[in-house]
């Protein structure tokens, strides 16, 4: 009897130990996020700076997602579109990730997604502007944190048209984004009433711009519509200044034209108005928290694509926070991410049902080489994804 | 277009083509004479774009920067041509191409290492700074004729060289036949050590006196370098005087194909291409 009693005991003390034992082992086992992002090449500076904000987002909150440590794989995409299935599917089989962050590039987007399909992996892109990838792709896995191409030109019409600007000029690159671009810009400006004489594309990446301002310059339009960035944003806003156009002839553009780009054109950018879904001189409290906490700990002022990893950040933040860091109900998982409200320091962001956010646009123009913020140009926006019923 | 903006276009193509001229002047010389197939041109281009940027940020002087930064230029191209071509002449073209692409990958990774992945730019250097104007809305930079100067007074020079001076004698007689200058008891191989010098320290100050009119970016090399092998191509390999007509033909070509024919302006330099191998299959001036 004293010997069954005791061997109940133990049985039920064993049991609780167990027990307990395969909880802390759950609480244990850290959320894994897979970072796909460039890490070296011509993209590099942007997947750090995206990198470097989701980690603060993370941290802020102590570290953890859910209650639950978090370990990051990083993996270089080299921004390179062939690779992009493979090392999609290395994180995902391989590396075994919770979720995949990236990418920056729309042609890495393209390989990631048809992979994200297969796998059903969760995937947040933090950059990565294709119309597709939240419209026709359309897949309840797939988040995106940042902006569609079409989403920070369309405002731009609309400005244009009630700066009393009738005939527009625009110049892009021939390929994909810009034309993506110039395509929301075009959409808004007609429908205001506004006529765009000339559609001018220069063959990518080609930098030489001469010819085609000497062509502006003999059509005289009200004003110019652009999109170009990095090296080709630099080079287009320099050679404008420079040819005497943009005392006549105002130029307008998306906001990846001067985004990083300003101290680069050496003041040529004076004056330049462009459309985003941010700027570094927004005059908020979450903008101003973030933007110390972001210098105090990397030593850089952020940009656009540090919030678009922050939010990435605060995103897991909430959405884990709220099923209790449980990641193995995917639809329960899948329905927070969606239902996320961010008070961002881009002001407020939610999700639509394409998993596009609805965010700000605001109008900037170029002030003593910084992006002022003239105004909101759009008041939270959502994209057309007609083409994604989820 | 009217004839106000006819003349704009004349002079954007010229002064394109002149630029182009000297980036591809470097590498006839040296694909032509010594039979090397040099792909890091273009990326010998954007060292020399980088250097000015750089030393022109640490010493405030634009033209300074170009004094140092032209040494600096030579020394690579003899570094490259003792330390890795050197080894690979008897060998075939396959090898040096080879040879030539990995530094293009190591150059560019070097690059972003020293100088970062930013964009940068320099600012026109006094006393070019100015404009003229053009027509009522456009204006010209003054620094954009200084370039077409330069460029003219860099071809002239060139020329004069090949055809009328000793060294000009030995270099195209080194081009048709090396064993029998060899035999003349000329050295050849401080010979092509001087051509690749020169072709390298050509196409940096390329990059060096542009940098004020682009912008600075990695990899800005790699598409200049396309056009210059259709340049040199279209001249005939190894001819001086087919490198200059032909850049001034790409560069008319491309700006006025970009204006009056926009459907097909990026495929208009290989349409010439292919029409003058045609009727030419060795260039123009071979």
């Amino acid at each position: 009897m004293k010997n069954l009693k005791k061997t109940a005991l133990a049985t039920v003390l064993g049991t609780v130990t167990l027990m307990s034992a395969s909880a802390a082992m759950a609480d244990n086992h850290p959320v894994k996020v897979g970072l796909m992002l460039p890490y070296s090449g011509t993209y590099t500076a942007l997947g750090e700076a995206i990198t470097n904000g989701l980690k603060l987002a993370i941290e802020q909150n102590g570290g953890q997602l859910g209650g639950r440590e978090v370990e990051y794989v990083e993996l270089d995409s080299e921004a390179n579109p062939s690779k992009a299935p493979q090392n999609m599917s290395r994180l995902v089989k391989g590396d075994g990730v919770d979720f995949v962050i990236g990418p920056v590039h729309s042609g890495v987007a393209m390989g990631m997604l048809r992979v994200a399909k297969q796998s059903g992996a969760i995937t947040i892109i933090p950059n990565a502007g294709l119309e597709a990838a939240t419209n026709q792709l359309c897949m309840p896995n797939v988040f995106r944190t940042s902006f569609s191409m079409w989403q920070n030109s369309f405002p731009m019409g609309k400005v244009a048209h009630d700066r009393g600007h009738r005939e527009v000029v625009t110049i892009t690159w021939d390929y994909a984004g810009g034309k993506e671009d110039v395509a929301g810009f075009k959409e808004a400006f007609e429908a205001e009433g506004g006529e765009i004489v000339e559609e001018i594309l220069v063959p990518f990446p080609s930098t030489e711009f001469q010819s085609y301002l000497t062509q502006i310059a003999s059509i005289a339009p009200d004003a110019v519509y652009t999109f170009f960035a990095g090296g080709g944003g630099v080079s287009f806003v320099r050679d404008y200044a420079a040819a005497g156009l943009k005392e006549s002839i105002p130029l307008m553009g998306s906001g990846f034209l001067t985004e990083g780009n300003i101290a680069a054109m050496d003041g040529a950018g004076e004056g330049v108005l462009t459309t985003m879904h941010y700027a570094e001189t927004l005059d908020s409290e979450e903008n101003r928290a973030f933007v110390s906490a972001y210098e105090a700990a990397f030593e850089v002022t952020p940009d656009t694509y540090s919030v678009q990893g922050y939010d990435t950040g605060a995103m897991l933040v909430q959405a884990l926070d709220a099923v209790g860091g449980n990641t193995e109900d995917r639809d329960a998982l899948i329905e927070a991410l969606a239902s996320v409200e961010l008070e961002s320091p881009r002001g407020l962001m939610s999700f639509s049902d394409s998993h596009h956010p609805i965010q700000n646009v605001y109008l900037r123009e170029i002030r003593d080489g910084k992006h002022e913020v003239v105004g909101v140009a759009a008041e939270q926006l959502e994209v057309p994804d007609d083409a994604c019923q989820m | 277009m009217d004839l106000a903006f006819f003349g704009v276009q004349l002079l954007n193509g010229l002064q394109y083509g002149l630029l182009l001229f000297l980036i591809a002047s470097g590498l006839t010389l040296i694909f032509g004479i010594m039979g090397i197939i040099n792909l890091a041109h273009g990326a010998m281009y954007m060292i020399g774009a980088y250097l000015v940027w750089d030393l022109t940020l640490r010493l405030g002087n634009f033209w300074l920067a170009i004094l140092i930064a032209i040494p600096i230029a030579v020394a690579l191209g003899l570094v490259i041509e003792r330390l890795f071509l050197d080894t690979l002449y008897k060998r075939d073209h396959l090898y040096q191409v080879l040879l030539t692409f990995g530094l293009i990958l190591v150059i560019n990774e070097a690059q972003r290492i020293i100088w970062g992945g930013d964009v940068h730019s320099v600012a026109i250097p006094a006393p070019f700074d100015a404009s003229l104007q053009l027509t009522d809305n456009l204006q010209y930079s003054v620094y954009r004729l200084f370039v077409m100067g330069v460029c003219l007074a860099l071809a002239g020079i060139i020329y004069w060289v090949i055809r009328h001076t000793r060294l000009g004698i030995i270099i195209r007689a080194g081009a048709v036949n090396r064993d029998m200058v060899e035999g003349l008891g000329i050295n050849v191989r401080t010979l092509f050590t001087l051509i690749f010098s020169v072709g390298v320290a050509l196409t940096a100050f390329a990059g060096m006196i542009a940098a004020p009119l682009t912008s600075i970016t990695p990899g800005m090399g790699d598409s200049i370098l396309i056009t210059c092998f259709v340049v040199v191509v279209i001249g005939g390999i190894g001819s001086i005087k087919g490198a200059f007509w032909g850049a001034i033909l790409i560069g008319m070509a491309e700006t006025f194909g970009s204006v009056l024919i926009p459907s097909i302006a990026s495929m208009v330099i290989y349409l010439i291409m292919a029409a003058v191998l045609l009727v030419k299959p060795r260039g123009l001036f071979a």
